[in-house]
């Protein structure tokens, strides 16, 4: 064998080390980001997720004011967990709209009852057609769609307290 | 007491290793007793390891909730063969195993090694007790099996449902006898390195080793596939994920060390390949235990993930790997080159087989670790799977085919006769298959098409160097040999017909309607409760008949309820040319059960195929160990 | 025991819990075209998903990859081809989404390495064996 070629083998062995080494010094983020931000909202019309509220469509998200929108289920346990801070963020001005997934009428009056209702609107997403069309992979997320219906941040996972600073910042870069 | 006393006789065998690789080191100094030495401590490793790990299976079978991995995993209720399987069901128990395998072996080798020069058998045990030295450290340091619960709970934690299935059960130690005992032909290759050997001498030694690891891995692939097959209730039964292959690439290595291991000892060619391949199968093995406990690859079959531990295998991996291939870069210039040989015969179709065998193993390595290396260098996430590997390592596998076809009649060193007439029957054979695939199915995909055509041809084509010899006096090796290539072909038409003329049905039905799927008329004729020891289930009973004779299906919808967990429980019909696959999902709001089925002709094959191929390995080793024992007979008889 | 957190994986629910509604109609029914379900069921075994340890849509009991299921089957019934459907999903979730690797500058290593492979070793075989005559 000639004389660089025998150094091949060592060569792919310290790459792979490198790389591997990187990737035990940096876990991997396993979650899946939305590749919306800086896209329009995809159209929809959701109806009401239950009685005594409306329905959510893109146009809603379009109108000249940005709106949070948040991803949610009557079903998802942190969610719970996620309602005062929703709350909070209502108290501060912020509009926020829901998107609920795969979830029944009587489940979301009951989460809504039980939790509070921070939402301006609730659509019902039975088939997660508009969660997978916005690009998120779980609940709950939310996302803060600015006036011209451009989708400018997403946050997943739940809202929790020292989220809300950063989340108020985006909500006025979207103004 | 049993706890304290296995980790004792861990400690005593690493001590041992340790001295193992001392009195190894010393060895320049040219004592041939010293190798004596070295050949009973092994033993005595081998013998305390294997202590060790009776005393955790003991402590298992015992249900001895005071140590922290029996109640971590396991369960007084849980049946005693799954009590003994969940010994090795978890990281540190089956670490134990690894480590077992590793002491054994090279005690087996110091015990039976008789054709090795002396100073090269000590290398070879010296380079397998540094192996089991650096995994010692790594038990007792980071994955200590034996360690204290207090205080002691009343019970264990798991009965998890999946495990308790006797396929699953003994899957790892089988996988486990071929990864580990590929490190035999790590150290007789690192051995024969060190002291300028490499020789037939050397490959003979090794080559036992490889064909029994082989075996094994074949075996252990065979079987996890199957059980995918069954268990995971989609009817897939390769996914391409990271952790197969981590277990494929040892044994794309293997094959092809097995191959060259032949040619060295035979015919004294391929020395630099041979001791290449031995270093990098290995070398797999302990990539892919990396891989599979650090966690870093995201993966259905990933083990707990520690990134501590999976630094300390880096590490281990890193010093070994790194110094066997330094030795080899420095050392391959000294290895002599072996008698000369044309393109055109056995040793030419040998090298292109290994390079084939390399390059799928390169493009497996390579799409495994793809996704990683992408996010490292430009921080794009992607994915590679089986579009990736089934489009690129498809091919060169039909092309591995192709060369079976002829290959292994070639002469050795230069076969300039006609080769024609020993093609012919394979060749026919594979164009009568192509013929009739493209009349009888002419829509399937090229590969499939592919696979059945060469398939076919490699019918005969493997049994071709049975002809013109005397049945009787061929060795066991070739028909061995015969006997793997026969599986290899029986194996790609599994696989081709799965592809091609697999049926599959996803239906919503209620009791009484009646399914077509493939030439099975399955009827849906009821759901009713059910109950196991530990499990309850809900059971579909579903009739099929294909013109004569019913019969009759029961898939099941099982609920486990500590932990929580649903499982579908396939139900399987077998018959000649094929499997029929039923599987019972959930209830619909208008009561209607989901129902999957599947009619798979002669997907049997692919594990059938795989069976043979072991089995061939199996003949091969044993012909070969016959062999040499009748040569050794013969030759003591000589000098009495 | 390779398979050990297979279970937990596999058949656990999706990140937080399950909904209570049964699965959209479309993620277990066939489309009553064969050549649509046909292009459909391909398609499925290439999308990965989102909620899984690496499974493709079509091998997972899990309700997102049900419901992505389903939206690819409504898809390709409405006339749209798998490579529109593939590429809508890509937009939404990235390259990651896809089994299959694009063939662009930044995959072309995985594409040409084999045959930089096989061509490394038949110059290296060559030089052997013509060395040697």
């Amino acid at each position: 064998m000639s004389r660089a070629i025998r150094f091949v083998p060592l060569a792919i062995l310290l790459l792979f080390v490198a790389i591997v080494a990187w990737r035990l010094a940096i876990p991997d983020d396993t979650k899946i980001r939305s590749r919306m931000t800086g896209q329009p909202v995809p159209a929809f019309a959701l109806a009401p997720a239950t009685h005594g509220v409306q329905g959510l469509s893109s146009p809603d998200l379009a109108t000249g004011q940005p709106h949070l929108v948040n991803v949610f289920a009557s079903w998802c346990v942190p969610c719970i967990a996620e309602a005062p801070l929703l709350m909070e963020l209502k108290r501060n001005g912020v509009a926020i709209d829901a998107v609920a997934v795969r979830d029944k009428p009587a489940d979301v009056a009951e989460f809504l009852g039980r939790h509070g209702n921070p939402f301006q609107r609730i659509g019902s997403d039975p088939e997660s057609m508009v969660q997978i069309a916005l690009g998120s992979s779980g609940v709950p997320e939310s996302f803060i769609v600015d006036g011209k219906g451009i989708i400018r941040y997403q946050h997943m996972g739940p809202i929790e307290s020292g989220d809300i600073p950063a989340l108020l910042r985006e909500w006025e870069k979207a103004r | 007491m049993i706890a304290e006393a296995g980790l004792a006789a861990l400690w005593l065998a690493a001590a041992l290793a340790a001295l193992q690789l001392a009195l190894a080191c010393g060895l320049g100094g040219g004592q041939g007793r010293a190798v004596g030495t070295i050949r009973a401590v092994a033993v005595g490793q081998g013998i305390l390891t294997a202590l060790a790990f009776a005393m955790l299976v003991a402590l298992f079978l015992r249900s001895d909730m005071s140590v922290l991995l029996v109640a971590e995993n396991s369960h007084s209720q849980k049946p005693w063969l799954y009590k003994f399987a969940g010994a090795w069901g978890n990281h540190e128990g089956s670490m134990l195993l690894w480590v077992m395998v590793l002491a054994i072996a090279g005690a087996i080798l110091a015990l039976f090694e008789r054709r090795l020069d002396e100073r090269t058998l000590g290398a070879s045990l010296g380079a397998q007790a540094a192996l089991a030295l650096g995994f010692f450290a790594f038990l007792l340091a980071a994955s200590n099996p034996f360690e204290r619960l207090n205080p002691a709970p009343i019970d264990g934690r798991g009965l998890n449902p999946l495990l308790q299935d006797p396929g699953l059960a003994f899957h790892p130690p089988t996988l486990y006898l071929g990864y580990v005992g590929l490190s035999v032909a790590f150290s007789v290759a690192v051995g024969g390195l060190i002291r300028r050997e490499v020789t037939p001498a050397i490959a003979r030694a090794m080559r036992p080793w490889v064909l029994a690891a082989w075996v094994m891995l074949t075996l252990g692939i065979t079987a996890g596939s199957y059980w995918a097959y069954y268990e995971l209730g989609w009817g897939g039964w390769w996914f391409w994920d990271p952790v197969e292959n981590a277990s494929l690439m040892p044994w794309l290595a293997a094959t092809a060390l097995l191959h060259s291991v032949n040619v060295l000892a035979a015919r004294g060619g391929l020395r630099a390949w041979t001791m290449m391949l031995a270093l990098v199968a290995f070398s797999m093995s302990m990539v892919g235990t990396f891989l599979v406990r650090s966690g870093i690859l995201t993966s259905v079959h990933a083990f707990a993930v520690d990134p501590t531990r999976g630094t300390f295998i880096l590490a281990l991996l890193t010093l070994y790997i790194g110094g066997a291939l330094v030795l080899l870069a420095m050392r391959i210039a000294d290895v002599k080159e072996g008698a000369p040989f044309q393109v055109v015969s056995r040793e030419g179709g040998l090298v292109v087989n290994n390079l084939l065998l390399s390059v799928i193993l390169g493009v497996v390595f390579l799409g495994t670790l793809y996704p990683l290396i992408a996010e490292a260098m430009l921080g794009v996430k992607l994915s590679v799977g089986p579009p990736y590997f089934n489009s690129v390592a498809g091919p060169i596998a039909l092309g591995l085919a192709g060369l079976l076809l002829i290959g292994p009649q070639l002469r050795w060193r230069r076969d300039s006769a006609p080769i024609l007439p020993r093609l012919a029957p394979g060749l026919l054979a594979a164009i009568v298959a192509l013929v009739a695939s493209l009349i009888v199915a002419p829509g399937i995909g090229l590969l499939p098409r592919l696979g059945l055509t060469l398939g076919a041809g490699l019918v005969p084509a493997s049994v071709m160097p049975l002809f013109g010899r005397s049945l009787r006096r061929t060795p066991l090796a070739v028909w061995g040999m015969v006997l793997a290539h026969l599986g290899v072909a029986v194996a790609i038409l599994g696989m081709a017909s799965d592809s091609a003329f697999t049926k599959e049905q996803l239906t919503a039905a209620r009791p009484g309607d009646t399914v077509a799927v493939g030439p099975w008329l399955v009827e849906f004729r009821q759901v009713m409760p059910a109950a196991g020891p530990n499990w309850t289930a809900l059971e579909a009973e579903l009739r099929a008949s294909r013109g004569s004779g019913v019969i009759i299906l029961k898939p099941q919808s099982r609920f486990f309820p500590d932990p929580p967990t649903t499982t579908n429980e396939a139900a399987i019909d077998t018959s000649w040319n094929g499997q029929l696959y039923a599987v019972l999902g959930e209830q619909d709001e208008q009561g209607r059960w989901q129902l999957r089925l599947w009619w798979k002709p002669f997907v049997t094959l692919i594990w059938l195929g795989g069976i043979l191929i072991a089995l061939g390995g199996a003949l091969a080793l044993v012909g070969r160990l016959l062999r040499e024992r009748s040569q050794r007979r013969r030759v003591e008889e000589a000098f009495e | 025991m390779r398979h050990w957190l297979l279970i937990v994986a596999l058949l656990a629910a999706p990140v937080w819990a399950d909904s209570d509604l049964p699965s959209a109609r479309w993620a277990n029914e066939q489309l009553p075209d064969p050549r649509q379900e046909a292009a459909a069921s391909k398609l499925m075994e290439e999308l990965r998903c989102l909620v899984c340890q690496g499974q493709s849509i079509a091998d997972s009991n899990a309700e997102l990859a049900g419901d992505m299921r389903a939206m690819v089957r409504q898809r390709i019934a409405a006339g749209e081809k798998p490579e529109e459907v593939r590429a809508w999903l890509i937009e939404r979730y990235g390259e990651w989404v896809s089994y299959r690797p694009p063939i662009e500058p930044l995959t072309w290593p995985l594409w040409i390495a084999p045959l930089l492979m096989l061509a490394a070793g038949a110059l290296l075989l060559r030089k052997r064996l013509s060395g040697r005559r």
